[in-house]
């Protein structure tokens, strides 16, 4: 929304307005803390019970030269009185702490936006490093916005003078003079964030009043200066009664393997190696050893997966986490899962490719290598995370199939839902699925590979267990006794029934459900963390007259039951997705039917007016 | 669980029902009798052995032995292992591995586990060729060695697996022979007794591709003449009179001819235990191990010294983390910061 320039104005004071619906970009140097900036903003947001989405940008350098456009981090946060699904298409405001902040940042802008730039910064040498020419500030190519000039430097030492810091101490301040200000400006209360600094700061108490000290300053300018007009304000959003946290979808990750873990009954080990922007999962989860888990960081990926396929062996819940670059490294340990067909949970936070990439930005496109990228006829079960806190949920689900049916099962996420944060309402535990899992114990009439009827799972016989001894291997098995068989007849068994075993995973997960008409002209169809986009895209369709339905895949490999009859229903069927067309292309092998894929490759997720507008312009334009 | 007396175990429980299946003559066959028969020995439970192992001729060891066995990927049996061990403390860990599975593709995960000193016994059967994919040169193979993939001879030289281990760290380095078999037993049992990651090099001859790899060591002139038996506390003596010795010069060993006012009092004493793992070092290089140079083939027990495990210590943290926090799955899910939605839509931050 845009935000309104003058309300009703009380004698001497800025007006105060109020808005349904705000989007504010934190941008500056790698080093100005604008993450963790945009980070406290949101938690006292949340705090105040607005709904919300993040949507942090950083480059994959931690310090790139300063100034310089390559250096620029982002924070964009959009917070609602409503419910909202994505952090919004268009700052409403910028907070610029340099030239190349703003300069990175400027075309997203709405316009009529706000921007509050230090002036500080902006000298003949800085403007010169983010590639202006002149400085904006003095011609008239910011005349489309609302821009307030400050000396957030200036300001910060004025306002530490007494301060023991020294100056490059007191500088890094700067970041909490722009967030009081933008509290001022958005009525927020400042205390989440003292109390947040000193605990933070509990060894350095004089850095945490530095900063609180900065922080009120910056509110108080704003109070006692008519530096604005309008002050605005956001009520908390309507949300379903219960209680609620923020989460990021790294952490929901790690929270659910955790809850994972109680519900089944099996310790949790990750193994582990770091690498963006997965790496928050194994920092969370080494916090977590008080909840029995185990977190081991590896020599390399490989030994990760082993690591975690020999803790699986041994009775433990084995899980590793990567990306794409370390999924492909992964792929030999993953089919030696599959052929000794024991529990494994791994999770791919998604990155930009291929090769080393774009590593601290999102795309979906790892969907082919984790259904296919593995030697030879290797089913294994694949299901994706739609938002943060839904990474829990499907951590859960992960567990639920890999235990059942003994087998490795792969986690998608990406790097948009992986570090972006929103409302979770909390769950009860008893609420959540009941994960038991029961090791084979009877020696008598024992064989490594006998199955379930249903399932078609071999049983979980773990060392240590008398009259149990077996050997399991990646050589080709036969059924039952799991002896090394090389025979024509039982590799062709085999190799079927493996993949049977999965296929009947479809008999026990849910059907797709279709949100809107169940048949007609259009269904937008999508996976993943591509769920905000689609689904703020097809209301705002809906209520511009526009009839589509709207679907959402949760499994990919086996796909639900019911998803062939569903496509059948509808004439087109588009999907958005942040590659050039993967699922399309396994939809279309499967069922025969054409779908229209809608990519996006920028290591950025979908706006939803993009969708929006794919949408009109596939029914014939806006009604 | 009640403790009652096990029977005692004997070398045909640990032989699996699976037909051995390496070549007629192979080296492998002398090492997998020494294990059948030392396990029994070991007095632990045969439920709470486990065999992991890679690719290769050696690593087809775990389908003959009647006890949990993994036969995982070429070179990551070390990473199977410790992901095992890390999580299952009480059960006994083996990993058997080769020359090229272990130093070559899986030299990562073998550093790498020496370095923790994850408490699992590693044997190396190095018989300095790749003999399952059909004898190409391995990172033992001598330079000039030909084979199908060297057929002017191998210009790359060679590990020696012994100072792999010492160099990364290893508590437990060691040495025997397929055939040797009294002493191949008394060095595994030594290997089992260590507490920590313990290496064993068994050096093994290939009949097909290599034979005869170590044969200067193992032909019945080689074991006396060739040989030097290491015993801690006991001075550096070899030879079928034991009339040679060693001596260390402060830089080299060097060889010396016992008599004529030699004694072997004037040998260095074998100090398996010496904290500085550098005289190991320098034991390991003074020969190739193929009994052809000047200098005897060091076997036996190179280095042994007492050191805190990597499993122990990950289990001691979990533990004392454990005891200090108390926490409740439901405590885990709220976190710190929550804030209450009621049926009015009214929201009470901080609320829990």
């Amino acid at each position: 929304m845009t935000l309104p320039i003058a309300g009703q104005t009380a004698a001497g004071r800025a007006a105060e307005a109020t808005v349904s619906d705000v989007v504010i970009r934190f941008a500056g140097d790698s080093g100005d803390g604008m993450q963790l900036t945009g980070t406290q903003f949101t938690n006292t947001s949340a705090l105040i019970g607005n709904d919300l989405s993040t949507l942090p940008d950083f480059p994959a350098e931690i310090r790139a030269p300063a100034g310089t456009l390559a250096g620029v981090s982002g924070f964009q946060v959009r917070i609602a009185d409503h419910d909202i699904h994505t952090p919004g298409d268009a700052p409403d405001v910028l907070i610029a702490m340099n030239p190349a902040a703003l300069k990175a940042n400027l075309r997203d802008l709405r316009d009529n936006g706000v921007i509050i730039v230090n002036t500080d910064e902006f000298s003949p040498r800085n403007l010169k490093r983010a590639g202006y020419e002149g400085n904006p500030l003095e011609d008239d190519s910011l005349n489309a916005f609302r821009l307030y000039q400050v000396g957030l430097t200036t300001m910060t030492r004025r306002a530490l003078e007494d301060s023991p810091l020294d100056v490059r101490s007191k500088d890094r301040c700067k970041n909490f003079l722009a967030l009081g200000m933008v509290y001022w400006l958005f009525s927020r209360p400042l205390e989440s964030t003292i109390d947040w600094l000193r605990v933070k700061f509990k060894r350095r108490p004089e850095i945490a009043e530095a900063n609180v000290k900065v922080m009120k300053a910056g509110w108080n300018f704003c109070d006692i200066t008519d530096a604005f007009q309008v002050r605005y304000d956001v009520e908390p959003a309507k949300l379903e009664p219960g209680i609620y946290r923020s989460i990021h979808g790294n952490s929901a990750l790690a929270i659910g393997l955790v809850a994972a873990s109680r519900r089944s009954g099996l310790p949790l080990f990750l193994g582990a190696y770091p690498i963006t922007p997965a790496s928050d999962v194994l920092h969370e989860l080494a916090t977590y050893k008080h909840f029995g888990v185990t977190t081991y960081q590896a020599e390399d990926e490989i030994a990760a997966v082993c690591s975690a396929i020999g803790a699986s062996f041994g009775g433990s819940l084995g899980v590793t986490c990567s990306s794409g670059p370390g999924i492909a490294l992964k792929a030999e340990g993953i089919n030696l899962a599959v052929m000794v067909e024991l529990p494994l949970v791994i999770c791919d936070i998604q990155r930009g490719g291929p090769s080393t990439g774009l590593p601290t930005k999102t795309e979906q496109a790892d969907l082919l290598q984790v259904m296919f990228g593995r030697n030879n006829e290797s089913p294994v079960p694949v299901i994706a995370a739609s938002s943060p806190a839904d990474c829990f949920d499907t951590a859960l689900e992960a567990v639920r199939l890999a235990t059942t049916w003994m087998t490795p099962v792969i986690l998608l996420s990406d790097g948009y839902i992986a570090n972006g944060a929103e409302p979770w309402r909390i769950p009860q535990v008893e609420e959540l699925p009941d994960l038991r899992v029961d090791f084979h114990q009877t020696a008598d009439g024992f064989m490594p590979y006998m199955r379930d009827e249903n399932s078609l799972a071999r049983p979980w016989a773990i060392p240590g267990t008398p009259g149990l001894e077996h050997r399991i291997g990646g050589l080709e098995k036969e059924d039952v006794t799991g002896n090394v068989n090389y025979e024509p007849d039982n590799h062709d068994y085999m190799v079927r029934l493996r993949a049977e075993k999965v296929a009947r995973i479809a008999n026990e997960i849910p059907e797709i459900e279709v949100d809107g008409p169940q048949a007609g002209q259009l269904l937008v169809l999508g996976w993943g963390s591509t769920l905000g986009a689609i689904t703020g895209a097809v209301n705002q369709a809906r209520a511009d007259g526009i009839t589509v339905s709207r679907a959402h895949l949760k499994h990919i490999n086996p796909f639900p039951r019911n998803l062939g009859d569903v496509l059948d229903r509808f004439e087109r069927v588009l999907a958005p997705e942040m590659n050039l067309g993967q699922l399309a292309l396994l939809l279309r092998a499967r069922y025969l039917k054409d779908i229209e894929t809608y990519s996006k490759v920028e290591g950025k997720p979908f706006t939803r007016d993009e969708i929006l507008h794919r949408i009109e312009s596939m029914a014939g334009g806006p009604n | 669980m009640p403790t009652t007396e096990a029977p005692a175990l004997t070398r045909k429980d640990f032989q699996s029902d699976q037909e051995v299946r390496w070549c007629p003559g192979c080296g492998d066959y002398a090492i997998l009798a020494a294990v059948q028969q030392v396990f029994p020995e070991l007095g632990i439970p045969r439920e709470k052995f486990v065999i992991v192992s890679g690719i290769g001729c050696s690593s087809r060891f775990p389908y003959y032995m009647n006890t949990y066995g993994f036969h995982s990927i070429h070179g990551r049996a070390p990473a199977v292992a410790t992901g095992l061990k890390m999580t299952r403390p009480d059960l006994d860990v083996w990993v058997v591995t080769g020359d090229g599975d272990a130093l070559s593709i899986g030299g990562n995960h073998l550093i790498h586990t020496l370095r923790r000193n994850v408490n699992i016994k590693i044997l190396l059967f190095n018989n300095r060729v790749y003999g399952l994919t059909k004898g190409q040169y391995s990172p033992t193979s001598e330079l000039g060695k030909r084979t199908k993939s060297t057929p002017h001879g191998s210009v790359d030289f060679p590990f020696n697996p012994l100072n792999v281990a010492i160099g990364a760290g290893a508590t437990f380095v060691a040495r025997s022979v397929d055939v040797f078999v009294p002493h191949l037993k008394a060095v595994l049992k030594r290997a089992a007794a260590h507490r920590g990651s313990a290496f064993v090099e068994v050096m093994q001859n290939c009949n097909i591709y290599n034979d005869k790899a170590f044969g200067a060591l193992t032909d019945k002139a080689g074991r006396q003449q060739n040989g030097l038996y290491l015993e801690h506390g006991q001075p550096l003596v070899f030879g079928d009179r034991k009339d040679k010795g060693l001596r260390f010069t402060g830089t080299d060993f060097e060889v010396v001819q016992l008599g004529n006012g030699m004694s072997a009092d004037d040998c260095l004493v074998w100090d398996e235990k010496h904290a500085n793992p550098s005289l190991a070092f320098q034991m390991a290089s003074i020969s190739t191990g193929d009994g052809l140079g000047d200098y005897p083939v060091p076997l036996g027990v190179l280095r042994a010294v007492d050191a805190p495990t990597y499993d122990a210590g990950v289990i001691d943290q979990i533990d004392q983390v454990s005891s200090g926090r108390p926490q409740t799955l439901e405590q885990l899910i709220h976190g710190t910061d929550t804030w209450t939605v009621d049926a009015g839509g009214n929201v009470d931050r901080g609320a829990n």
